[in-house]
């Protein structure tokens, strides 16, 4: 018969308490995980969806949770586990990560984000287009750098993402290139996002003149209903045929909008923006916050790609204003170049930032709608160059 | 792979962004175009001509007052505007000089 000792031993031996300090990072994660949650509740950083990633990353580093098994899904990588074994043996977080895998959950997130989108001021002012696709700059910088400091093609396809400022973008490409960095990279997107009002004004000032900033737009010239229903048919057509990767992701975008233009679909519309959204979100945020286990997240590369994913944002910044700064010149002035910083999507937060920098110049300066012309560009923008990455990377 | 072909893949990615946004600029630009011949009506959704032939003398909403005029807006939707421009610029109400508030259509 064992004695007292022995028994309490193994009681403790078995014990949450006695597993979390078996391993250093356990601990570290879960008060990483405990940051995370203040940083959306309290400082209100993208609420809906860090609170989610945060309580997701919680619970899949409590110790014994077995919520999250990702050496399965290096199985199911290599074919040798397939998707019914994991119903069968996965924890929820396994079965919730299907809908991430397989690019569900960014795709429906696009539908809603389709749905809450007004293409108007793009549509009034194409040439918006241009400012969003010299954002992607960021997208292509960050790339390059990952690439010259070591991180494979695929790694660095996936952290240069994070410069679209695009979170179910940046999810929905690298759960295809890179799913041992998803965590990471989807913190970092959504992190430096909330954090847009602080990481561009600097930029956007250093990089204009005050006379730039002062500049008055001319108001917006009105768009017929018939051409915003035409606008994402249009799109899906020309888009995907050019570049079929993106389809699934730049088809629901355009298929949310669609249920928002058409006026005969309002049920879907505000199912696509509200409920739907809403449930979608919290499946994606808690399955992307629980890949981020102790002994995968904490490492060196997570930090380099923080770092790039900051540096990715700022480039962005850069590409958009300089397009808009040479826009500004060739127009005459009829441009304010602090518009290309909302090409960098964060839909519509850089477009915010944009009218409050402008308004600070220029009191009487309206330049919200304008930018959000821009803004939802970057949103096209950052899809296409996923695509070409997922079709130049993902084979 | 080297930081050539990063190099490389960098350019031809952010070039094709580009065709791809500029093929969409273009196609923008052809759905916008609507012809009409001269003389014809101006179009639901075209921008309005600079020079537009006054219009037909439209009755004042009630409410209006002073120099306001307001055109198919409501008292209350007027106050609500001017009070919203006002903060919006800073300033207070009575050093500021609406000509008029109309609603636009689409």
């Amino acid at each position: 018969m064992e004695n007292l000792t022995d028994i309490l031993l193994r009681l403790w031996e078995t014990s949450g308490l006695f597993l979390l300090f078996s391993d250093w990072r356990q601990p570290v994660m879960i008060a990483l995980a405990c940051l995370l949650l203040y940083l959306g509740i309290a400082k209100k950083f993208e609420p809906l969806l860090l609170v989610g990633i945060a309580f997701g990353m919680l619970l899949a580093n409590m110790p014994g949770s077995q919520m999250f098994h990702p050496e399965m899904w290096d199985e199911y990588a290599a074919g040798t586990v397939t998707i019914t074994d994991i119903f069968h043996n996965g924890g929820m977080l396994d079965i919730l990560y299907i809908g991430v895998k397989s690019g569900l959950y960014p795709s429906l997130i696009f539908l809603g984000v389709g749905a809450m989108t007004d293409f108007g001021p793009l549509l009034a002012n194409p040439k918006s287009l241009l400012l969003g696709a010299a954002a992607q700059l960021g997208i292509f910088g960050a790339f390059l750098l990952a690439g010259a400091i070591g991180f494979d093609a695929n790694v660095a396809a996936s952290i240069g993402i994070i410069g679209g400022a695009d979170g179910p973008t940046a999810i929905w490409l690298t759960t295809q290139l890179a799913p041992d960095y998803l965590a990471p990279i989807a913190i970092a997107a959504y992190s430096y996002m909330a954090l847009i009002p602080l990481i561009q004004p600097p930029v956007m000032r250093l990089l204009t003149t005050k006379a730039e900033r002062e500049c008055k737009m001319e108001q917006l010239r009105p768009v017929s209903k018939r051409q915003k229903i035409i606008f994402p048919i249009v799109v899906t057509i020309v888009v995907v045929l050019l570049l079929p990767s993106v389809a699934s992701l730049l088809g629901c975008l355009m298929l949310g909008n669609l249920f928002r233009e058409t006026g005969v679909t309002d049920r879907l519309s505000d199912t696509a923006q509200n409920a739907l959204m809403n449930i979608v979100t919290i499946f994606l945020a808690v399955s992307v916050g629980g890949t981020a286990l102790y002994y995968r997240f904490l490492t060196p590369e997570t930090l380099a790609i923080i770092v790039l994913g900051l540096l990715a944002f700022e480039m962005a910044t850069i590409g958009g204003l300089l397009l808009g700064k040479l826009m500004y010149r060739l127009s005459g002035g009829k441009i304010n170049p602090l518009i290309g910083s909302a090409g960098v999507s964060a839909v519509p937060m850089a477009a915010r930032v944009a009218q409050k920098e402008g308004q600070k110049a220029n009191p009487s300066n309206f330049l919200l709608m304008h930018a959000m012309g821009p803004n939802v560009a970057g949103v096209i923008g950052s899809a296409v160059a996923a695509g070409f990455l997922l079709a130049i990377f993902g084979i | 792979m080297s930081i050539g072909d990063y190099l490389f893949y960098s350019f031809v990615g952010i070039c094709v962004v580009f065709c791809v946004l500029l093929l969409l600029m273009a196609v923008i630009k052809i759905m916008m175009y609507e012809p009409r011949a001269k003389g014809e009506p101006i179009p639901e959704g075209a921008a309005p001509a600079p020079a537009e032939a006054p219009a037909p003398p439209v009755p004042l909403a009630p409410g209006s007052a002073g120099d306001v005029k307001l055109y198919d807006t409501d008292p209350r939707d007027a106050a609500l505007i001017m009070a919203i421009v006002a903060d919006e610029l800073k300033k207070p109400l009575n050093e500021l000089r609406f000509i008029s508030i109309r609603e636009v259509r689409k």
